[in-house]
Formats: structure tokens, C-alpha cells, sequence
């Protein structure tokens, strides 16, 4: 399948990238890895005028520690978030939900930055960096902003990112010595989450201190399952325990309707996932 | 006259790796899309968007501005809206068959029919100018449920059929002398206490072939044959149905499938856009190419099965079995296939499947809708057989408190009771079911698979244990020439070979048999060394271009080495033949003390002889050889095979189901088959796996969908959910070590490319619904997904869930929500 006609700019640096956004207008569109974008100019479900590759843009990638986060470049690919020591000990349910991403070949290609900012409902890490409390560095004509996991999602493929800006870096702060598990339910080992959930929790003494639990393709963003986390809190991490707060998975999510789930069924599937994820990540 | 060297060094039963394989799996080989003459044009189809509507207006004037566009044309413009593509099977005499045009001219009846083309200088201008073509429709009614379609006051597809049924095909057992009524036996049946008689509704939804290469053909018009690259299973029956559609004397036409990336039935018809590269290339004197997308080939390519069955099944009451009645719906689509309306038909001969149904009667009615055409899958009529019948066999095992193996082997035809005469006619040569059921049933542990199920349901786990069985065969290698016209199919079954012996001794094999990921090359030239007793090495096989092999009928129902290797077989032997004759000359000996083995012709009793290798230079030097004979060892042969061959199997799958979220996951797959003689261990697993897989995806995972409006609404891979590797265990499979080798040729080998596909899908049904009995879940349609099994569980505990959508699109939705025929999503 060819694409209709673009053009195509690979600028070195996050100024040259800014610039070349706002010289594409409307009709620009960023690759960040082609996860989503390869396909969709494929399938002509898009028609940019021009594209501006971030691959690049050295500073766009990589991993490092500062102080109490873990700062991943917006174009680390999937693969070196995988493998990456800090993110292993300090953020390791962004690992365990990269690790379920597509294929191996896409988590070559497919960045973190390009994931959170094609905001996917079905995408995995959407749910990731909500429950994590993750903030998102956006650069812009005008400087940089940070904004939260919870203001970065707006709807549907919508996020705060305004026109001519990027998203650069996502900061997540540690959760070292945290359980976490992503459960995921799917049509097919590669397909998009039918439904997913995102667990870290905090057990002391086999009490669960804190929580945090993130929904993939519930509703039109990211949606985190705040009654699950207030249910959990100050419980035993004990099955019954936990599935009883795991009934509270549907609250505020609105589920939508395909031909692999329709909304009933997902409404189950929220809850008994969320009761597995939970359960894994404090065992 | 077969070389009886030693059989350690025999080739046939070697697992060779494929000769294919390295320029195959390295992609150093030419598909149809890799060839482009000099000057080769691009051809892009404007398709309709509409299942079934009107055509009020075509405005062409943006896309012939566009650049690099040589001209967009409909059919008045090409002069073809008169041609007609051909339907090969009128399966009774009044089938009604409307004509299938190149482009639809005034009303389209599918969506993905093609409208108008556009041919440009570069496949990406051909495609940006094709969205430049402006079409005008009136919508009219889509024709999509088969019942609601042969029902009275039902829209028509084509009004001036006046009807949707193409044909009803009957085989009523009684009538035809080969069994008893199926009427009285039901009748009997039902008046006797004794007696049992089961009714069940399966569907067959339908299907994608998905191969991997998409179609593609280039037609080059230049020198005195025009010349049609094409990715084709049939480049043989592509050419005379050229001609037969075209008027192209067959003999101005050179047809060459390349290196065909897979088929599986898929590429057996003849295509619109292969007759307008030839119609195209020969209107602007240019090569002019077509390859289709990934989305246009879900879309367009002819789809498969697609069938409601409707069984009765009448038995004692201590399990014999005593009467089979079938009727079918099967879904043709808009339009008949090249062999779409027999593949039905070929189904009718094998519900009766390995069993001894006295009673039996098949009712068949085509019928038309406005989708797209439906024609051969692997295993084209005989997996939906196989299905029905062996799902009927579990509902009868359940409805009777029996075991449903048991109930099998009970009903089936023992092994010293081949040869066999089944209720339609058909003699099955040999078999032998009760040793590869009783190798399956250890490889799988059956007792103890039951015992765990049993554990399961009374802990009443989450997960549960299902077991399902096919014990299935299929009659393969078609076929009989005789058979195959009195089934009114509109060719023959024979394949041709041609042995050429080179002056250096190597050899030359030609087959009409054209591959398309079988391993063809291999196989046949291991069969080639054992019969002329030269090297593997020295034999090459060459096929797919009619100027080399110019007769053959290609490549389908598991017939290439059932039928074609056997003609290269006799093709061989005729070679021996005259090399014993030229050896007798030359070594000044009667014809009759010369031996053969190994290669090399002696004389009885003595050290004289002469190699193949000496006898092929011999005749080709010429300077003494008989009276009597040409001076060449060449040899040509067709072989038509007096029966079908009937491999067959057990299958046996574990099959655990998540009752909590309705999750199926295939724990364990044993399957035993018994294919007659081997020729090559490694391509034959090669061919189980991949049928296993594609059956299983019938079981699992795949369904073509369409809307209320007639819209294919998974038409790219995101939504129509393909199993990758990922998705399926390692399968254990085996031949049995003894096979029951066919009788009727004489290597005694029966066909494996379809077994896999038609025995698993039932197995593996089987298996959920095993899973779910107890608890009252009677029935899960195909796909088996998790949702629909989720479904089932609930509507069993009586709990109302809603129904499930199909009309809309699939999660990820930045991808899965694509609607093919309108990927802006524009509104109308």
C-alpha cells in the first residue's frame, strides 16, 4: 500500500523539530517511531502534507535517574525500556506493560513518547503513566511545561500536547520495592487490549498501604480506577480482600462497544482483570 | 520396472530440507510483483464502496488530470462490458449463473467490485488518481442473510434471475442405489422407541484465504505471444480461460505464475483485473501490472465457506448409527466463481465421513447475496463436511450417555473391512482408523485427560478441561476425469509430466503441477531420483510457464503428488523403458536379460552394463542406436487416477476455557495421521502445521464480517484476527509407522495439504463445548472467542447479557476502526 504524497524532515534537535511543526501547520504530522503512523499513512487514513521524524534527535532518547524519578527520553523505543536497569528496580510496571506491546519488531520501532502522545485507549501505557502519576515534559516555542499523567489525556487520540509543541520527557517518580503487574486480555498475542490493567501496590506486612490502578480501553483516555485504590488501601492483600475491591473496577469508566467486547462484557472483564492484577502484583 | 536399490540410499522418506527454501526465505526470488517489463504502466481499480447499488454517474475528468495518469477508463470505455468471466462448474443443468463483468458497468452487487481503472506510470500515481475518480450512486437494498434472501418478496441480487437461489444440487442414497432413504429412515427413526433422531444447526462463517503474496499480474503484449505473469495457483487454466473469456487465441498467450506465495484456494480463480491487463496492455501497446493491497485482497479476493447446515442424524439407541440427512445454505456471493458452486458439492461425499451410514441424503441451494464471491479453501466443501459430522457424532455421543470416541468406533468402518463402498458411492481403497486413533489416544494421555476433567468440574475450577475429537477423512487427489464429469465440473483430472534425460546426464523434469509454497521441487525430484536411480542433485523440476510446460491442471485438492507426482512416475518409467531398449543395442543383449537398478542397465549374469547417465549421451550423440527407435529417452505422460485417495486421521485437542472471562486456550493438540507413503517427513509437517493452524483460525479466530449495509468491516489484518505462532502450542504430530498405502497408484501415496484444515476446526469445537457441557452451554458458534464463550456461560446460568455487535470495529481503534471502503470516514 503507498501513502499519499508527503513531505519529509528529520531534524537534529527539539528547536529544529518545534520549527518545522510550526512551519507544517495543520497538515503536519510527527513520527515517533511509526508504531501508529506507518500504518494509518498506509491505509491513507491520513493524509499529512509533511512528516517530521524525531529519530533523529539524540536528546529525545535514553534513560536516567533524577533523584526521586526516572526520566525516559519521549523516543526510547520500547525494547530499551524493556531492558533498562532503572526502569527494572524503580518503575517495573512500565517494564511488564512495554514487555505485552505488539511485536518484537514494533518494540524496535515504537517509542514511549509516540505511544503516550498518539493517546490510544487501546494503547498499554496510556494506563501505565496515569497510575503512575507520571508527568509529561512538553516543549514548545515558548520554553517547556509539565504536565500530569491526569491532564495529558483529554479523549480520544486528544492530549495537551497544543500546536508546534512535543512531548520530550516522561518523568516517573520511583516506586522502588512496589509489586506491579499489567494484566492484559487480548484477541490475538499482538492485538491492542480488549482490556487491560495496570497495578502497582505497596504491601506492608501483608497489608496493602497504596495503590495504583490504571484501565486500558475503558473509556476514550486512560482511565485510573480510583475506587479500586481507595478499596485496597489499608487491606489485607488477601484474594477475597482484593476481589471485593475489585468490584469497584467499572466505576467511572465508560466502556466502549466492538466487535471483539461489547460493553458488558468488558465491564466484566475490568473487574475480573483488575482482581488478577492486583493479586499478582502483591503476591 | 521400479528401482530397487538399496533403501537405505532411497530418496522418497528423506527429510530433505526444501530446495525452495533458500531463495524463498531469503526473498531472492521473482513474484509477480517483482517483474517489470521496460515501460510497464500501473493499474489501480476503483472499487465501490456500496454492497449493492446503483450507478448514476462517473466523473473521471480529476483523476485523468492528475499527474502521470495515462487515462482512466470503465468498461464502455474498454469495449468489455459484453465479456463475461467464466463460472467452470454449472452443477445442475438449470443453474442460474449471471455474468460476472470485468468492471461493473450499471449496478455494482458487492462492495470492492471494481468500477473504473486507472492506469499511470507509477503504481503511487495509479492509486492517488484512483481517489480522484468520482462515482455516483443510488443505494439500493443489500442482499445479506441467506434465509431472508430465498425467501418470498426477498430483494434480488440480480432481478433478472427473478430469484437469489442459483441451484439446489441433490444426492438422495436411495435414489442412486449406493444407500437407503434417508425420508424412511428418519420416519423409522421416529416411530421407534428404540431409536433416536437429532437435530442440529452448524454455521460456517465465513472466511479469508489470506495468503501472503497479494494477487498480482503484468501482461506484457510485446512479441507474438502476449505474455501473462500472474500469481496463480492455475497458469494453465488461466490461459484457456483467457482465451475462453477474451478471444486471445490460446496459442498467442504465454502464461507464467512465478514463485506464488501461497494460495490455499485462494488464487484458483481467473480475475477482472488479470483480463484487464490483458485487455489494457493490448489497448495501449504497453506491460501493464496490477498487484493488489492487503486491504483490497481482504475485500475483493474471493472469500470461503460460508454455509448454514442443517443435520439430522438418526441412530439406535445403543449407537449405530442409521440415517444422515443434510441441507445446506451456501453463500456464493454476488456472483459464481470459477469452481465456486461445486465447492459445496464436493462436500456432499464426505459427510458421511468414515462411518457406516446406511441412509443418506445431501440438499444443496446456492444461493446469492450481495458479498463477495465465495470459492475454494484448503479443503474447499470437505472441512465443512468433516465439521458437521463430527460435531453431530459428539451431540449423539452426549444425547446417547456414550463416550464419544466410543461412539466413533462403534460406527466406523473397520480396518478389515477395506476396501469399502460408503453410502455415496465412493470406494475407500484402505484404511485403517483404529491404529491411528489408538496412537493419537496414548500420544494425548485421553484416560488421563479425562480424569482431570473430571477433577475440574467437580472442584468446580475456574479453568475447565475440554477434549475434542475429529476422526476424519477426505477424499483428495482430484480427480477422476470420469468422476469429475459426471459431476458436470468443466474439466478434467489428469496431470501431465515430461522427463527430459540431458546429454551430461542430468535431468529435466517437467510438471503441470505448478507449486505455491509446497515444496513441489523437492518432492518430485526425491520421487525422480528413486526411479531413474540418479542424484537428487541432478534433477530439477521445472513448471509455471506454459511455454515450458505447456498441459497441466495445476494445482488444488491436495492432487499434486496423487495425481501429479504419478504422472512423472509413468513418465520415468517410459524413459526406462527406452533406455533398456538402447542398453539391450548397445551392449549386444536381448531387451529381456537387461536389469535395471540403481541407474544402471546390466546383463543378466554378467559385469556389462551401462549407467542412465551413458545411455542419455548415447542417444543424444546418436551414432548407434536400434532401428526401431528415436534417438531419445524423453518422455512424456499423463496420468488420470481411476479413484480419489482418502487419507485420514485422529485429532485430538485439550482445550482449557477461563470460565471467568471465557478465554480459550488450546493446551494440547495430538493429531495421527495416516497419509499413505511418505515421500518427505518435513514437508509433510510443514503441510499439518500449517492446515492445523488455518483450521484451528476457523475454530478460534477468524470470521469475515459485515454490517447492516453489506460493508466487509474487518478488512485489514488489525481486525480480521489471523493466529500468529503466538497464539497456538507446539503441536504434536505423527504419521502412523504402518500407513494403509493407497491402492490406486502405485507409490501408494494419498495427499496431505488439506488434512490439517479439515480435520482440527472440529476438533477443536468439540473440545470447548466439551469444556462447557456441564454446565449447560449446548453450542458455541465460530469463532470461539472468548466474549462469545463468556456469552454462552452466562446464557447457561440464565443470565441475559447484551447481544454482541458485529457492525462496529475492532480495539486499537486508531487502527482497528478502519472501514476499508471509506478509510476517511467520510459521510455520504
Amino acid at each position: 500500500m503507498i501513502p499519499s504524497k508527503f513531505d519529509y524532515v528529520k531534524p537534529a534537535s527539539v528547536a529544529d523539530a518545534i520549527t518545522a511543526l510550526q512551519q507544517g501547520g495543520d497538515d503536519a504530522k510527527i513520527l515517533a517511531g511509526g508504531q501508529s503512523l506507518i500504518p494509518v499513512l498506509r491505509l491513507r487514513l491520513a493524509a499529512p502534507s509533511v512528516i517530521i521524524d524525531l529519530g533523529g534527535i539524540a536528546e529525545l532518547r535514553g534513560i536516567r535517574e533524577d533523584g526521586d524519578h526516572i526520566v525516559i527520553g519521549a523516543m526510547t523505543p520500547y525494547h530499551d525500556i524493556i531492558r533498562d536497569d532503572l526502569v527494572k528496580q524503580h518503575v517495573a510496571l512500565l517494564a511488564q506493560a512495554t514487555a505485552t506491546v505488539a511485536d518484537n519488531q514494533v518494540r524496535h520501532r515504537g517509542t514511549l513518547g509516540g505511544s503516550l502522545a498518539h493517546a490510544d485507549p487501546a494503547g498499554d501505557l496510556g494506563a501505565v503513566a496515569l497510575a503512575l502519576e507520571a508527568e509529561l515534559v512538553i516543549a514548545g516555542a515558548s520554553g517547556s511545561r509539565t504536565v500530569t499523567a491526569k491532564d495529558f489525556f483529554v479523549d480520544y487520540f486528544t492530549t495537551a500536547l497544543g500546536e508546534g509543541e512535543i512531548l520530550t520527557e516522561i518523568r516517573f517518580p520511583k516506586y522502588t520495592g512496589w509489586g506491579s503487574h499489567y494484566e492484559k486480555f487480548n484477541r490475538t498475542a499482538q492485538a491492542w487490549s480488549m482490556c487491560a490493567v495496570a497495578v502497582a501496590v505497596k504491601v506492608d506486612g501483608g497489608t496493602i498501604s497504596e495503590a495504583r490502578v490504571g484501565l486500558t480501553n475503558m473509556g476514550t483516555t486512560p482511565i485510573r480506577a480510583a475506587g479500586v485504590e481507595a478499596a485496597l488501601v489499608g487491606q489485607s492483600a488477601s484474594a477475597d480482600a482484593i476481589r471485593a475491591a475489585a468490584e469497584h473496577a467499572t466505576e467511572g469508566t465508560a466502556a466502549p462497544s466492538d466487535a471483539d467486547a461489547a460493553a458488558d462484557y468488558r465491564e466484566h472483564l475490568a473487574k475480573v482483570l483488575t482482581g488478577r492484577a492486583v493479586l499478582a502484583a502483591a503476591g | 520396472m521400479t528401482a530397487t536399490a538399496d533403501p537405505t540410499t532411497l530418496e522418497i522418506g528423506k527429510a530433505r530440507t526444501r530446495k525452495e527454501d533458500a531463495r524463498l526465505i531469503t526473498g531472492r526470488t521473482k513474484y509477480t510483483d517483482s517483474i517489470t517489463p521496460h515501460g510497464t504502466l500501473h493499474l489501480s481499480v476503483v472499487r465501490s464502496p456500496l454492497a449493492h447499488a446503483t450507478i448514476t454517474g462517473i466523473d473521471k475528468s480529476a483523476a485523468e488530470a492528475a499527474p502521470g495518469v495515462i487515462g482512466v477508463y470503465t468498461a464502455a470505455d474498454l469495449g468489455v462490458e459484453a465479456v463475461g468471466l467464466p463460472c467452470a462448474w454449472p452443477i445442475t443443468p438449470d443453474q442460474k449463473a449471471p455474468q460476472r463483468p470485468l468492471l461493473a458497468s450499471k449496478t455494482v452487487h458487492f462492495a470492492g467490485e471494481g468500477v473504473a481503472v486507472v492506469v499511470a506510470r507509477t503504481v503511487a500515481e495509479a492509486r492517488d488518481a484512483a481517489d480522484l475518480v468520482e462515482i455516483d450512486y443510488d443505494p439500493l437494498e443489500p442482499v445479506l442473510d441467506m434465509e431472508a434472501a430465498i425467501a418470498p418478496g426477498a430483494t434480488l441480487v440480480h432481478p433478472e434471475l427473478e430469484t437469489n437461489e442459483s441451484a439446489t444440487w441433490v444426492f438422495d442414497a436411495g435414489a442412486a442405489g449406493t444407500g437407503g432413504s434417508v425420508d424412511e429412515a428418519i420416519a423409522a427413526a421416529e416411530a421407534d422407541p428404540d431409536s433416536i433422531v437429532l437435530k442440529r444447526r452448524f454455521i460456517q462463517q465465513r472466511l479469508i484465504p489470506a495468503f501472503m503474496e497479494p494477487r498480482s499480474a503484468v501482461c506484457d503484449p510485446s512479441g507474438e505471444q502476449i505474455t501473462l505473469w500472474a500469481a496463480t495457483q492455475v497458469p494453465h487454466i488461466l490461459r484457456t480461460m483467457t482465451t475462453v473469456t477474451l478471444g486471445v487465441p490460446e496459442s498467442k498467450l504465454r502464461v507464467i505464475a512465478p514463485d506464488v506465495g501461497g494460495g490455499f484456494g485462494g488464487k484458483i480463480g481467473v480475475l477482472p483485473e488479470e483480463m484487464l491487463t490483458v485487455v489494457l496492455a493490448q489497448k495501449l501497446g504497453k506491460p501493464i501490472k496490477w498487484t493488489e493491497t492487503r486491504s483490497e485482497s481482504l475485500l475483493a479476493a474471493h472469500h470461503g465457506r460460508d454455509q448454514i447446515q442443517d443435520i439430522t442424524i438418526t441412530a439406535k439407541k445403543d449407537g449405530t448409527v442409521t440415517g444422515l440427512d443434510v441441507h445446506l445454505l451456501a453463500d456464493m456471493g454476488a456472483y459464481l466463481g470459477l469452481v465456486g458452486p461445486g465447492v459445496p458439492i464436493l462436500g456432499a461425499f464426505m459427510f458421511n465421513a468414515i462411518y457406516k451410514f446406511p441412509a443418506y441424503k445431501f440438499t444443496c441451494t446456492n444461493v446469492f447475496t450481495t458479498k463477495t464471491l465465495t470459492d475454494a479453501y484448503r479443503g474447499a466443501g470437505r472441512p465443512e463436511a468433516t465439521f458437521a459430522v463430527e460435531r453431530i457424532m459428539d451431540e449423539l455421543a452426549v444425547e446417547l450417555g456414550r463416550d464419544p470416541m466410543e461412539l466413533r468406533q462403534q460406527n466406523w468402518i473397520k480396518h478389515e473391512e477395506f476396501p469399502f463402498t460408503t453410502v455415496v458411492g465412493l470406494t475407500y481403497d484402505t484404511g485403517n482408523y483404529e491404529q491411528a486413533t489408538d496412537q493419537a489416544m496414548e500420544m494425548f494421555d485421553y484416560a488421563g485427560l479425562r480424569r482431570e476433567q473430571e477433577e475440574r468440574r467437580k472442584n468446580n475450577d475456574p479453568v475447565q478441561l475440554g477434549i475434542g475429537i475429529s476422526t476424519f477423512t477426505e477424499m483428495c487427489g482430484l480427480a477422476p476425469s470420469r468422476v469429475l464429469g459426471s459431476l458436470a465440473y468443466g474439466a478434467g483430472g489428469w496431470e501431465a509430466a515430461s522427463i527430459r534425460m540431458l546429454a551430461t546426464g542430468k535431468v529435466e523434469v517437467i510438471t503441470g503441477a505448478s507449486a505455491h509454497g509446497q515444496g513441489h521441487e523437492t518432492a518430485f525430484s526425491q520421487i525422480v531420483a528413486d526411479q531413474l536411480g540418479v542424484p537428487f542433485e541432478d534433477v530439477e523440476i521445472l513448471h509455471g510457464d506454459t511455454q515450458i510446460s505447456p498441459k497441466g491442471l495445476d494445482t488444488y485438492g491436495s492432487r499434486s503428488l496423487a495425481v501429479g507426482g504419478i504422472a512423472i512416475v509413468k513418465a520415468a518409467e517410459k524413459v526406462i523403458a527406452k533406455a533398456k531398449k538402447l542398453a539391450a543395442h548397445l551392449l549386444e543383449a536381448s531387451e529381456d536379460d537387461i536389469e535395471f537398478s540403481g541407474g544402471n542397465f546390466t546383463v543378466r549374469g554378467t559385469d556389462k552394463g551401462k549407467a542412465i547417465q551413458e545411455l542419455a549421451f548415447a542417444a543424444f550423440m546418436a551414432h548407434d542406436y536400434p532401428e526401431d527407435m528415436e534417438p531419445s529417452l524423453d518422455s512424456d505422460a499423463v496420468y488420470d487416477p481411476e479413484n480419489f485417495s482418502y487419507p485420514h486421521g485422529t485429532h485430538l485437542a485439550a482445550i482449557e476455557i477461563d470460565t471467568e472471562t471465557g478465554h480459550v486456550n488450546l493446551r494440547k493438540y495430538v493429531c495421527v495421521d495416516d497419509i499413505g507413503n511418505v515421500v518427505n517427513p518435513l514437508i509433510v509437517e510443514g503441510q499439518v502445521h500449517g492446515g492445523l493452524a488455518q483450521g484451528i483460525a476457523q475454530a478460534l479466530f477468524e470470521e469475515a464480517n459485515y454490517d447492516d449495509q453489506g460493508t466487509l468491516v474487518n478488512g485489514t489484518f488489525v481486525d480480521y484476527t489471523l493466529p500468529s505462532a503466538a497464539d497456538l502450542p507446539s503441536f504434536d504430530t505423527a504419521t502412523v509407522p504402518n500407513p494403509a498405502a493407497a491402492t490406486s497408484n502405485p507409490l501408494g501415496v494419498k495427499g496431505v495439504g488439506e488434512a490439517g484444515t479439515i480435520a482440527s476446526t472440529p476438533a477443536i469445537v468439540n473440545g470447548v463445548i466439551d469444556a462447557l457441557r456441564h454446565l449447560g452451554v449446548t453450542n458455541v458458534e465460530m469463532p470461539c472467542t472468548s466474549q462469545r464463550v463468556w456469552r454462552a456461560i452466562q446464557d447457561a446460568k440464565g443470565n441475559a447479557t447484551q447481544e454482541t455487535p458485529i457492525d462496529t470495529h475492532s480495539p486499537g481503534a486508531g487502527l482497528g476502526s478502519i472501514d476499508p471502503n471509506n478509510p476517511q470516514g467520510e459521510t455520504e
